[in-house]
């Protein structure tokens, strides 16, 4: 955990929000505040990391995290260089250290990590040089701290507040890394209720233990909700026998309009992306009044602007 | 040396009387946190402006980034109006270095290009490393680089300065 901060206390490396402090997390929600209006000006670009080199080291695909990384990193003024690697299930870690190595050679500053598997960003940073820090863009079912903390972020802009807030993350929360970053942040905030919803086989054994009520009823568990996180579902879950059929999961558990007047009134409904329409939400909702799915995704340029920032300015 | 600074309202109203002429109907206040936005308040309604209050946080353009990283408490930009064309009246309460309004013009540029900028400090306190120079300065003092000039603001809203 000392990983992740310097011996006074600052963001070294950021690999996972369990046990962050809540100063750090609205440190980083408060800076990127600062950073969203550099997205409308006429020079959409600040100068703070002005000849730094950033990697995008993704060894497993994604668009939209990948992208908006580069975005922010490209707003701060950094060079920014993307490796999509490529990886076998039989890649051994020092390969991984090897890439590492090679690419610190080439005088990075920072790496942005997606793997996998679990604790590879961990890896990475306990191997890096003193100026160098990690950021973990999503590691196996461990972590995405930048998805949780631009959750956080999009909370505060539409509920300005998070100690009278009733929160629901619904669907596949035993495989999903967006969930366990979401539930230690929200803890973490002050949210006083953090339920999570979904059948028995996509619930992790345990998880009450993080603080959260569990339901396996949805209408029950969605009751005045001030918020509605779904979460994806993976269509490989329904081969491994843990699902009937994607058309069941989403008469149980997908956000229908009807699901969701059991809400409050005025709840918002969140999805990291991509989303399956039909599966674990409907069209009607994902495109409706009260989806902010899209400034989610605009409001993690800001977030990892501001985390990267950060980083930055601690290990120069 | 200087046991006692003067009150900070009359160096103020001074600054207004000195600036007033100058006014055109496209001048724009912009103040730079923190202290400097205090100021630019004050300014802005003794000289009636009719256009909004800018503030600017020059936190992301500043050019000890490297050595002391970003500061802790970065407060958002604030300029709703377009700058294209503008007289801009930029705010600051104490000039020393000339660093902070070197970032404060870069910034500025990054949403438009002004017709013009000229410079109102509170307290200039000489000790420039940069060329810039004041167009308008409430008190000029010489003070040794080891002190600083600090102004703070009460609860009641009273500016003060104090000497440190």
């Amino acid at each position: 955990m000392n990983l992740q901060l310097t011996e006074d206390g600052r963001l070294r490396h950021l690999l996972t929000l369990d046990g962050l402090p809540r100063a750090i997390l609205t440190q980083i929600l408060d800076t990127a505040e600062s950073f969203m209006d550099v997205g409308e000006r006429e020079v959409k670009k600040v100068p703070l990391l002005r000849g730094k080199s950033i990697f995008n080291l993704f060894f497993e695909p994604s668009t939209r995290t990948r992208t908006t990384f580069e975005i922010a990193a490209k707003r701060l003024s950094a060079d920014v260089v993307n490796l999509n690697i490529a990886t076998s299930s039989q890649t051994k870690g020092e390969a991984i250290l090897d890439t590492v190595d090679n690419l610190a050679a080439m005088h990075a500053d920072m790496f942005i990590v997606r793997h996998g598997q679990s604790g590879a960003a961990h890896f990475i940073a306990h191997h890096v040089a003193p100026h160098i820090s990690v950021v973990n863009a999503g590691d196996g079912r461990h972590a995405h701290p930048t998805q949780g903390l631009l959750d956080m972020f999009t909370i505060r802009r539409f509920k300005g507040e998070f100690h009278n807030l009733t929160v629901a993350i619904v669907g596949d929360v035993l495989h999903s890394r967006v969930a366990r970053s979401q539930i230690h942040a929200l803890t973490t905030l002050g949210v006083p209720e953090v339920r999570v919803i979904g059948p028995k086989t996509l619930l992790p054994s345990g998880v009450e233990k993080m603080g959260v009520r569990v339901f396996h009823d949805m209408e029950a568990g969605l009751a005045g909700c001030d918020v509605v996180i779904m979460l994806r579902l993976q269509s490989e879950r329904m081969k491994g026998a843990r699902l009937p059929s994607s058309q069941e999961y989403f008469k149980f558990f997908g956000l229908t309009p009807e699901k969701l007047a059991l809400a409050k009134p005025d709840a918002i409904v969140m999805h990291p992306g991509p989303m399956n329409r039909g599966v674990e939400i409907a069209s009607e909702v994902a495109d409706g009044p009260q989806s902010v799915i899209l400034p989610q995704v605009t409001y993690g340029i800001a977030v990892r602007m501001a985390v990267m920032a950060m980083l930055a300015g601690t290990t120069t | 040396m200087h046991a006692s600074l003067p009150d900070v309202d009359p160096l103020i109203a001074r600054l207004a009387d000195a600036i007033a002429p100058t006014l055109t109907p496209d001048t724009v206040i912009v103040g730079i946190h923190t202290g400097g936005v205090w100021v630019a308040e004050r300014l802005h309604a003794l000289l009636g402006c009719k256009l909004p209050l800018g503030t600017l946080d020059i936190s992301f353009y500043r050019d000890d980034f490297s050595r002391i990283g970003l500061h802790p408490q970065v407060k958002p930009s604030n300029l709703p109006f377009d700058l294209e064309g503008r007289d801009i009246l930029l705010v600051d309460d104490v000039l020393h270095s000339g660093r902070t309004v070197r970032a404060a013009m870069n910034e500025l540029f990054d949403y438009g290009r002004p017709a013009s900028i000229r410079l109102a400090v509170l307290v200039d306190r000489g000790g420039r490393e940069l060329p810039i120079r004041p167009d308008f300065a409430g008190l000029t003092l010489s003070v040794s680089d080891h002190q600083n000039i600090n102004l703070s603001r009460l609860d009641d809203g009273h500016l003060t300065l104090s000497l440190a």
